[in-house]
Order: structure tokens, then sequence, then C-alpha cells
């Protein structure tokens, strides 16, 4: 037993790396808030804050895809937690972050006819407008509310991905009428069996309403809703796991924009935080999908369950004004 | 007019869609690594000096604007919505055109596929695209701002 565990944690490499390049933003991060109303001048050199995103967003980069989240999920209640910047300038980036990983794949996951336009268009108009909504609602509410429900949902997040289930290929018996009407269906073509697999979709109404929250909480947090996307998709409307993942990936780059333009033009934006996180998380989802290959997933996916825990509880507690750490 | 047959391969819209978003995503990340190295390697002024940014990231985003408006600056008016484009001849503020590239090919794509939903008689889609494209014009348009 213990050998099995040992060999688990031979996993142990992303762990390390996280506790490496957290360790220092623990230590320097925590106590100083973003509660001060005047500038606090600091001590550490300019570049030196940039540099440690760049690396934490590289870790997470290669965290993301090994345990199968998207970068916005684990970028701002990460960074929120454990960074000196301001959750006005955290939360625009992590919408950028999210766009920025689903441009660099929307391109491939559509010319593969992984991800569905067909599905995707009317999922997005509802997600991308409610997602205006959220970030004009979350620039409008104080702080600490904001952190205490992005705490809230950060735990809620884990447990969905605690108990949450997939479905390879759902038993969709009959499209419902919506579904008909708009000819979401399609083929794709799947590798492991060589087949092509016929797909349609049922409970299209349920499923668009769902989008609503959905679009209203990616807003409003700065997050890339990748977690609730491809269960609502997969096991909601019935599409087919790995059409849910593709296109879910590819709404990002819809719902995102959306809400990036208003936390842009509400100045939430500093391009020396947004410009290394996006290289960052760019570079480290590059290797990331290299090294999928050797990685043990399982592990990677507890470990950012257990990193989503602990970031959640330091939302709430920092939005109640707690200090346990 | 007949609907097309559903095929394993990806629609033209999808892969004209597809090659947009590619081009425009290349596009704004060779500019934004272009635009950085000006601004962090010091090659273009910046309206707050890179050893002061530190200073302000910590503030909410109405106190931060009211720092550059009145130290930096010397407007009457924060520096939100569209007025970057005044400063893009400084080196923080250029990096606000590949962020505004990435940001805005999603638009294009859209726009660029509806004439072939209506060509194809899918007017359902092509009117959703429309409005699609005109919800994310006017979240960048500005017109929406509110604040704390």
């Amino acid at each position: 037993m213990i050998k099995n565990m040992f060999r688990k944690l031979g996993g142990i490499y992303p762990s390390l790396v996280c506790a490496l390049t957290l360790n220092p933003v623990w230590a320097f991060a925590s106590e100083s808030g973003a509660l001060a109303p005047v500038a606090v001048e600091s001590e550490t050199a300019w570049w030196v804050w940039p540099v440690v995103l760049l690396v934490v967003t590289f870790v997470m980069g290669i965290i993301a895809v090994l345990g199968g989240v998207g970068g916005g999920v684990l970028y701002v209640p990460i960074i929120s937690g454990f960074f000196p910047f301001h959750l006005d300038f955290v939360r625009g980036t992590g919408l950028l972050v999210a766009l920025s990983g689903a441009l660099a794949a929307g391109p491939g996951l559509l010319k593969m006819n992984m991800a569905s336009l067909r599905l995707a268009i009317p999922v997005a108009l509802i997600a991308s407008t409610m997602a205006i909504v959220g970030a004009m609602v979350g620039l409008a509410l104080p702080t600490n509310v904001v952190q205490i429900l992005l705490g809230a949902t950060i735990l809620g997040i884990v447990v969905i991905m605690f108990t949450a289930k997939k479905s390879a290929i759902p038993d969709v018996k009959q499209a419902d009428a919506l579904s008909s009407a708009l000819r979401i269906t399609g083929i794709y073509h799947e590798a492991s069996s060589g087949q092509d697999i016929n797909w349609k979709v049922h409970r299209t109404p349920l499923g668009l309403a769902t989008f609503i929250i959905i679009g209203f909480m990616a807003g409003m947090f700065g997050l890339g809703a990748g977690w609730a996307n491809v269960p609502v998709l997969n096991l909601m409307m019935g599409a087919p796991l790995k059409i849910s993942v593709a296109t879910s990936k590819f709404l990002l780059s819809i719902t995102d924009t959306s809400a990036a333009w208003i936390y842009m033009n509400k100045g939430c934006v500093i391009p020396m935080m947004v410009v290394p996180s996006l290289i960052g998380i760019m570079l480290g989802s590059f290797v990331g999908v290299r090294i999928l290959k050797v990685a043990k997933p399982t592990f990677i996916r507890w470990m950012v369950i257990a990193i989503l825990g602990f970031a959640g509880i330091k939302a709430l507690t920092k939005g109640l004004g707690i200090d346990f750490f | 007019m007949s609907e097309p047959k559903i095929t394993a391969q990806a629609t033209e819209e999808q892969l004209l869609y597809a090659n947009i978003l590619e081009k425009g995503m290349l596009i704004g990340l060779i500019l934004m690594f272009i635009t950085f190295a000006l601004y962090v390697f010091g090659i273009m002024p910046s309206v707050v000096p890179l050893d002061e940014i530190s200073d302000y990231w910590n503030q909410p985003v109405h106190l931060y604007l009211e720092v550059i408006k009145t130290d930096f600056l010397n407007w009457e008016h924060h520096p939100t919505g569209w007025t970057w484009l005044k400063l893009v001849g400084n080196g923080d503020f250029l990096n606000f055109i590949p962020i505004a590239i990435l940001s805005g090919v999603t638009i294009i794509c859209y726009l660029a596929i509806v004439p072939g939903l209506f060509r194809r008689g899918d007017k359902a889609y092509a009117i959703m695209a429309l409005a699609e494209a005109a919800i994310l014009a006017l979240a960048a348009s500005g017109l929406l701002a509110v604040g704390h």
C-alpha cells in the first residue's frame, strides 16, 4: 500500500514545482493585500512579480492540461488569493487568459469538426450576453462581496469536479424539437474505434437556460466556464464527451470575449500582468500536452481539486476579512 | 433551399471561421511579443514608469485610474473605453493593440460566415450570427461601462 502511494506520488513534479513557485508568493503576498486606498511603495523590483507570474502561470498551464481543466478556473482563485494584484485586474486578466487558450485551441478543433459551430452559436448567444451582464454586475459590487461569492463558487466547482460523471457517448434516443429545428446534430470521427459517430442533443431549452447562469458567472468572476460547459453539454444535452469538451473550449473564445471587453473598457487590464500570464499559460499548455502521455492524470486531477479547494477557502476568508493564512 | 448533407467533415462556414480565428490569433500573439518587448525593455516611454506600476496594481481599478488621470496624464477624465488609442505612443498602452485584436477577432469571424449562411438558406443561424456580432460589438464599444 505504501509502495502504491509512492507510485501515485510519482507525479510529484507538478506538486513540487507548485510548492516552490507558490511559497514565496505566500510569504510576500498575503500581507500586501488589496485594501490600501493609496499607493504603497513596493520594495520588490518591478520585474519580480511579472516573472513570478510567468513561472506560476507556466506551471498552471501544465497542470490545467494534465488535470483536464481550463486555465481560467485556476488563474483567478490562485492569483487573487496569493498575489498582490487587486481582484479587478485579476478578473480582467483571467478572462484574457481563458480567451487566449480558446483562441489557440479553437481553430484546430473546428477544422477537425470536434467543436461544433451549430451547437456553439445558439449557446454562445445566450452565454456571451449574460457574461456581459455578469461582468457589469461584478464590477459594480463591492470587492469583498465578489471575493466571498468567488470563494463559494470555487468550492462549488470543487464539488462538481469531485462528483460529476462523464458520458463518452450519451444515449440520446430522440432529439428535441428545438435542436431538430436548428439542426444541432453532427458526425465526428472517433479515432480510438475508427468509427464515425452520429450525434444529436436533447433537453436543448433546459441546456440553453442553464447557460444563462454559466455566462453570468463567467463574466462576474472572470472564470473560463469550461468547468460548467462540459457537464451541461455532455450530461444534460447529451452531446458526446469529445464534442462537449471541444465545443466548450471553442465557446470560451466567444463568452470570454464579450466579458473581456467590459473589463478592458473599464481599465481592468494591466499589460504587465496580462502578457506574462498569457505567455506562461500558453507555454505551459504546450508542455503539458507533451508530458500528458507519461503523467498520471488522476493524481493531477486530485491535486487540482485540492489546490482549488484551498484557493476557494482563501478567497472566502479574504472576502470575510478573516486572516487564516 | 435543400438542407446540406451532414458529414464528418467541417462545413464551409466552420472552416472559414476557423481560418480567420487562427490568423487573428497569430497576428495578435506576434504583435503582443513585439509590443511587450518595446515596453519592458524601455524602448518606448510608458505612461506609468516601469518601476512604479507595482505601486498601483493592488488597488481597485477606480483608484488606479484616478492616479493615472491626475498624476501621470493630467487629464480631466479616466483613460477608459477606447481612449487608450490616444496613448499608443506609450509602451504600456501600445500593448492594448494586440489585446484588442485577440478580443475582437471573433466579431470578424461571425460577420464572415453570415453571407454563406444566408446563401444556404440557413436564416436562423445567419440571424443568430448577426445578433452575436452586434452584442460583441456593443461590449467592445465601451457604451456599457459601469463600475464601483
